[in-house]
């Protein structure tokens, strides 16, 4: 016989104590949410000076757990130099795109833009197999794996690592958006490109820059996580889609709606994985989004008439 | 588009009926008929989806889904419930459609590249259901002993015979479909493909056309399943991953998105690609799809079906 999801759950943790089980799924849960957050503001960069839904968002942070692999265990610069370098070289991977594979396109429409990034991250994603294979790497943790025990929670130190990273994307996003004029000149452009080239807004300069930014924040993103859960080839279709799906569920373009989808994805996820089937780990986060899209089209934080009025 | 000439169509229809007579006269590709029954398949998905590429202006990331469920429905009524096999092709057909509206219709109604996440969500959820529902669909294994086709004790067990079924069924899939986009129903799409606003204006509901057309093509990749499933008797879930919805978008760019007979090219050249001619690259055939699709989009924005018009074009302006 069969009982419900919660009896068979409290049967499967009898030893530890239920709530100790759920805050422990939540703190994991928050861990990976910021992941999904920072993926997701990847593309909220991109998607508001362009339009574009960038699918290769995911490749970036693909790259910045292997590249970071490389450089880091391969080559065995220190955690610092190793940690720039990475980002460096895959705002380099960043720019390329945005060169070879966005710009030179002829008759840019939404869906050729799309396809164009759909392209680039297969590209992406075959050279990563190429060169590193299909096993999945480790990375040290930044600050050694003993666990830090929180009333019978287990918080592995790279947690931390991880959610301080988003707080510093954040607030250093905030602060470039509202208070530098190059942040100014790229939200102009996100408003209305024709009015900013008018006002001496070099457009094509800002979009590059988006590039530069979001393959940067995929890069930090890969790095903090791979030593939680290793990195292959293979992750980045899967991580733009829950990035991608977190920034639909915040509403597309707001970037504490990226968090907070990030964050609730994350949670979704592992509280799903834990208590119910872990075989759907996937599948949870996304039905919500789906529900989500059904009925708040706009996402939580978004606005009907902005998604509306949208140029495509 | 609205002309439809009568001989390249003559012309395709010939090449169809000859070609097993020609490839097995000709030795190294008398095997071609098997690999044309899976181009066949795949036309039927692409026809569909150059309704919803070309005229809705929407991109579906997520067509291998619909295309499983055709494959799975008929599979799971056919072994586990003893149904015919054709009564789970419409069985399927509408299950899809269903799905399809019901995925679409919230994602429509906004402007914009809502359904290529919503699809994208989607086929990732189908799949990861084909995998884990062991009891139905026999879990990452798959499924086996699928019945083939027959009609009044005429078996369609053959090579020949399939070739002969599928590419009958993508005929008609054909005509209809060029016969919807001559229909009023065709002409609101090709309002709504020339200008959204201008024919939002005329009184079209846009979003309505658009979820019609997205479940019409579900119902295509569905039937497509269904015709696989009856074929290889064996079905997978590997089969209808994220890779093959992105090969569709492959066959769709690399054809041209506005054309039906794009959609053919399309389909055709990746199924020899995936099966027959890139198996020597296997390390690099992710790599070839990518670059593949990259310089199609860059280089030939019209697919291989507006290739004729530039090149004649090029031709009556030698400057």
């Amino acid at each position: 016989m069969r009982h419900p999801w919660f009896i068979r759950a409290a049967q499967r943790m009898n030893s530890i104590s239920f709530a100790t089980q759920v805050l422990q799924f939540i703190v994991t849960g928050l861990t990976v949410g910021a992941i999904y957050a920072m993926v997701a503001i990847g593309f909220n960069i991109i998607y508001n000076v362009t339009e574009i839904i960038n699918l290769a968002q995911g490749e970036f942070v693909m790259l910045g757990g292997l590249v970071m692999v490389f450089m880091h265990v391969s080559v065995g610069l220190p955690l610092v130099p190793a940690f720039l370098s990475t980002i460096f070289l895959v705002m380099l991977v960043g720019i390329v795109m945005d060169r070879l594979g966005i710009r030179t396109i002829r008759k840019p429409s939404v869906m050729t833009l799309i396809i164009a990034t759909v392209a680039v991250s297969i590209i992406i994603k075959g050279v990563a197999m190429l060169l590193w294979g299909k096993s999945p790497y480790d990375l040290p943790a930044f600050s050694g794996r003993t666990p830090i025990q929180l009333g019978g929670v287990v918080v592995q130190p790279q947690y931390l690592w991880v959610i301080g990273f988003l707080i510093v994307v954040a607030v250093g996003l905030t602060y470039f958006f509202n208070r530098t004029i190059l942040g100014k000149a790229m939200r102009a452009c996100a408003d209305n490109p024709s009015a900013a080239r008018l006002v001496g807004i070099d457009v094509e300069k800002m979009v590059l820059l988006s590039f530069a930014l979001s393959a940067a924040i995929g890069a930090v993103a890969g790095m903090t996580m791979t030593p939680i859960a290793l990195m292959d080839y293979d992750r980045g279709a899967m991580l733009a889609i829950k990035g991608f799906g977190a920034a639909i569920l915040g509403g597309l373009g707001s970037f504490p709606g990226a968090i907070l989808g990030g964050l609730l994805i994350g949670l979704i996820e592992s509280l799903g994985a834990g208590l119910l089937l872990s075989g759907y780990k996937d599948a949870y986060a996304l039905i919500i989004l789906l529900a989500v899209l059904f009925v708040r089209p706009s996402g939580i934080l978004g606005n009907l008439q902005v998604t509306k009025f949208k140029r495509f | 588009m609205l002309q439809i000439r009568k001989a390249p169509i003559a012309a395709g229809m010939l090449f169809i009926l000859i070609f097993p007579w020609a490839a097995d006269r000709i030795p190294g590709i008398d095997h071609y008929p098997d690999v044309m029954i899976f181009a066949g398949i795949y036309c039927l998905i692409t026809i569909g989806l150059s309704l919803l590429m070309g005229y809705a202006g929407q991109i579906s990331l997520g067509h291998a889904a619909f295309y499983g469920i055709g494959a799975y429905v008929s599979g799971i009524l056919t072994t586990r419930y003893g149904f015919d096999p054709w009564l789970c092709m419409p069985i399927g057909a509408l299950a899809a459609a269903a799905v399809a509206v019901a995925v679409g219709a919230p994602s429509l109604r906004l402007r914009g590249h809502y359904l290529a996440m919503a699809t994208l969500a989607f086929g990732v959820i189908v799949n990861i259901f084909f995998r884990e529902q062991r009891q139905w669909t026999g879990g990452p294994d798959g499924m086996t002993g699928i019945p083939g086709l027959s009609l009044f004790s005429f078996e369609f067990d053959s090579i020949l015979s399939y070739y002969y079924l599928v590419w009958g069924i993508v005929a008609a899939a054909f005509f209809f479909t060029i016969a919807l986009i001559q229909s009023p129903v065709g002409r609101a799409l090709r309002a709504i493909h020339t200008s959204e606003p201008a024919a939002a204006a005329m009184g079209i509901p846009i979003a309505r056309y658009k979820i019609f057309v997205f479940a019409f093509s579900a119902m295509l990749a569905s039937l497509a399943g269904s015709l696989y499933a009856h074929y290889m008797n064996f079905i997978n879930p590997g089969t209808f991953d994220l890779f093959f919805s992105i090969k569709l978008v492959i066959m769709m760019a690399l054809g041209g998105m506005h054309s039906i007979w794009g959609a053919l090219v399309g389909a055709v050249l990746v199924a020899f690609l995936s099966l027959e001619w890139l198996h020597f690259f296997e390390q690099f055939e992710i790599l070839i799809y990518g670059a593949i699709l990259l310089l199609v989009t860059i280089f030939l924005p019209e697919g291989l079906a507006g290739l004729p018009a530039k090149l004649l074009e090029r031709a009556r302006r030698p400057s």
